[in-house]
């Protein structure tokens, strides 16, 4: 987790407006905050967590970002991050749609279902996998679209959304995703991080 | 009502043009103050009061002898700290707790204005508040905050002086006053205008009071600021102090009870010219008109941090209206957050023990203040 937010911020420019979408209780926008000078702001929609962040004095707003984010003006934020949130939406295509719209650049990471791991699980076991990223199980999991770093790699191939940077993530180590290693870093990496834009 | 009682009040000798077209100078305005001014003067909050409250927000109320309208919040080591800021409350203009309204003498009459009193809007209420911050000396104010019409006069606050605070909390309110409100409102304005007793709003300079009609007034309103779940658990159909019903028209049931007691403890305190001078200037709150329908624009000359908080059972000033003003904001990127706080206790939850309310407040008071 915490290689993720470093790649993140990494990933993100000084003096720049970013856009959390999907921030949880606010970890990750303290993270940027007192890592990189930057405005930035969350939308949560979990009210707890909503109360939590802003009890930090963050500048979230609590909503749904499959509705929300239409509030936002074309390209009013230098970053749009969504970490490891696209897989819990009705509808991911329109949610990537607007990331695209609101910022920018988009920064989206997204727990690999191709990884070996999860494989192995569903295989073996032949039941719903739960690893470390995916902790619930089938019933009660967030998780509407689950989807692999091959998928999102096409998805964003087929749409000529441009993939500026991406990374897979294994043990905190980072690699880089090209076509030629696809199919590897599809099996070996828990977590695919993208910077992608229109 | 406000005799023997000690009541600061600023006379106001900078005239002021009413949005009705008449100018006042020279009036009062009367206030409390909470805490104390830091030698920086950095730590003052203006907070704004809703239709009956008054500038007695914490401690005990020296007119009612009850806790002050938010007590809850407002208070040593409470949500709004008095041990840490300055707090700052004055009594609307249109009032009656001490600030110029009609049950003030006019000079050139000798009589009580009654409704020759001018017609007052949220924007003159304002306007008249700003001079205490050239009172207090205090360039810029750490925040300003309130409920209801409280938080209209926030939203207004900060369009009118962009840069006078630093961090802005409307809570429960609206940008502009819904057909349900005014309705409402007019509900009120009639029941008090239908009492013989009113006298066309000369009831004071004989000697009268409209009582019944301000009573059913607050009555009507009162239903307004619960929600119905809330009602439903606290009162659902128990009856007041008998076995059985009377086959009457008392009071069997117990919210009957209550609405009366309310209603007739009310009369008690607040003038019922006041009444109908308050509720007109938040039917007149538009702000969204005032700025050419985009409200944006109302905000635009503002780095004014702002926290929206809207409650789940609150049908008067409901969420959607709340959200109104985020979007409003998130539009021109102003820095504005936004939660809505789950309870079942109506519009009324921002001034009654609603822990998850008072904690973020708390909280984003707190740390706002560090970091700003």
């Amino acid at each position: 987790m915490k290689q993720e937010f470093k790649i993140i911020s990494d990933f993100i420019e000084k003096n720049t407006r970013v856009l959390d979408v999907g921030c949880g209780d606010g970890t990750l926008m303290e993270y940027l905050k007192t890592n990189k000078e930057i405005d930035i702001r969350g939308i949560e929609i979990s009210k707890s967590n909503s109360q939590k962040c802003v009890s930090k004095g963050l500048t979230v707003i609590e909503g749904d970002a499959e509705k929300d984010l239409t509030q936002f003006p074309d390209s009013s934020f230098d970053f749009v991050i969504l970490s490891q949130t696209l897989q819990a939406f009705l509808n991911p295509e329109i949610v990537i749609q607007e990331l695209l719209r609101v910022g920018k650049k988009a920064i989206v990471t997204v727990p690999n279902f191709g990884f070996w791991k999860v494989r192995l699980h569903l295989l073996i076991k032949g039941t719903m996998p739960i690893t470390k990223n995916l902790p619930d199980e089938w019933y009660n999991t967030p998780n509407l679209h689950m989807c692999t770093i091959k998928d999102f790699y096409n998805f964003c191939h087929d749409r000529k959304i441009k993939l500026d940077k991406a990374l897979a993530l294994h043990n905190e180590k980072t690699s880089p995703i090209n076509e030629i290693n696809l199919n590897i870093k599809n099996l070996s990496a828990e977590l695919g991080i993208f910077l992608i834009e229109k | 009502m406000i005799k023997n009682v000690n009541i600061k009040s600023l006379i106001i000798d900078k005239p002021i043009k009413l949005d009705c077209g008449q100018t006042i100078n020279n009036f009062p305005l009367a206030y409390e103050t909470y805490g104390s001014l830091n030698k920086k003067k950095d730590n003052a909050i203006l907070v704004f009061h809703a239709l009956t409250g008054d500038q007695f927000v914490s401690g005990i109320n020296p007119i009612t002898k009850k806790d002050g309208w938010w007590s809850y919040a407002v208070g040593s080591g409470k949500a709004i700290d008095t041990d840490k800021y300055f707090i700052i409350c004055a009594n609307v203009i249109g009032g009656c707790l001490g600030s110029f309204g009609p049950s003030n003498i006019n000079s050139k009459t000798n009589k009580i204005y009654g409704t020759t009193f001018p017609i007052i809007t949220i924007n003159d209420m304002v306007n008249a508040q700003h001079n205490l911050l050239e009172f207090f000396k205090i360039e810029k104010l750490f925040a300003v905050m309130g409920g209801s019409m409280g938080g209209m006069q926030v939203l207004q606050f900060v369009s009118n002086f962009p840069d006078r605070a630093k961090i802005a909390i409307p809570i429960a309110c609206t940008s502009s006053h819904s057909a349900q409100n005014i309705a409402f409102n007019e509900l009120g304005r009639q029941s008090i205008m239908a009492d013989t007793n009113w006298l066309n709003g000369d009831y004071a300079n004989h000697n009268k009071n409209p009582d019944k009609g301000l009573s059913v007034a607050r009555m009507a309103a009162h239903i307004t600021y619960l929600s119905k779940n809330g009602l439903q658990e606290k009162f659902g159909r128990k009856l007041q102090e008998r076995d059985d019903l009377k086959f009457s028209f008392d009071a069997d049931f117990q919210i009957e009870s209550y609405l009366r007691h309310q209603g007739s403890v009310f009369v008690d305190r607040f003038d019922a010219n006041s009444y109908l001078y308050i509720t007109r200037a938040m039917d007149y709150f538009d702000l969204t008109k005032e700025y050419g329908g985009n409200l944006s624009k109302a905000f635009e000359k503002t780095k004014t941090k702002f926290l929206v908080i809207s409650f789940t059972s609150d049908w008067l000033y409901p969420t959607s209206e709340n959200k109104e003003i985020v979007i409003a904001l998130n539009a021109i990127g102003a820095d504005v957050a936004f939660v809505e706080i789950e309870s079942d206790k109506g519009h009324d939850s921002f001034l009654l023990d609603v822990p998850e309310f008072l904690n973020t407040l708390k909280d984003y008071i707190n740390n706002s203040y560090l970091t700003i």
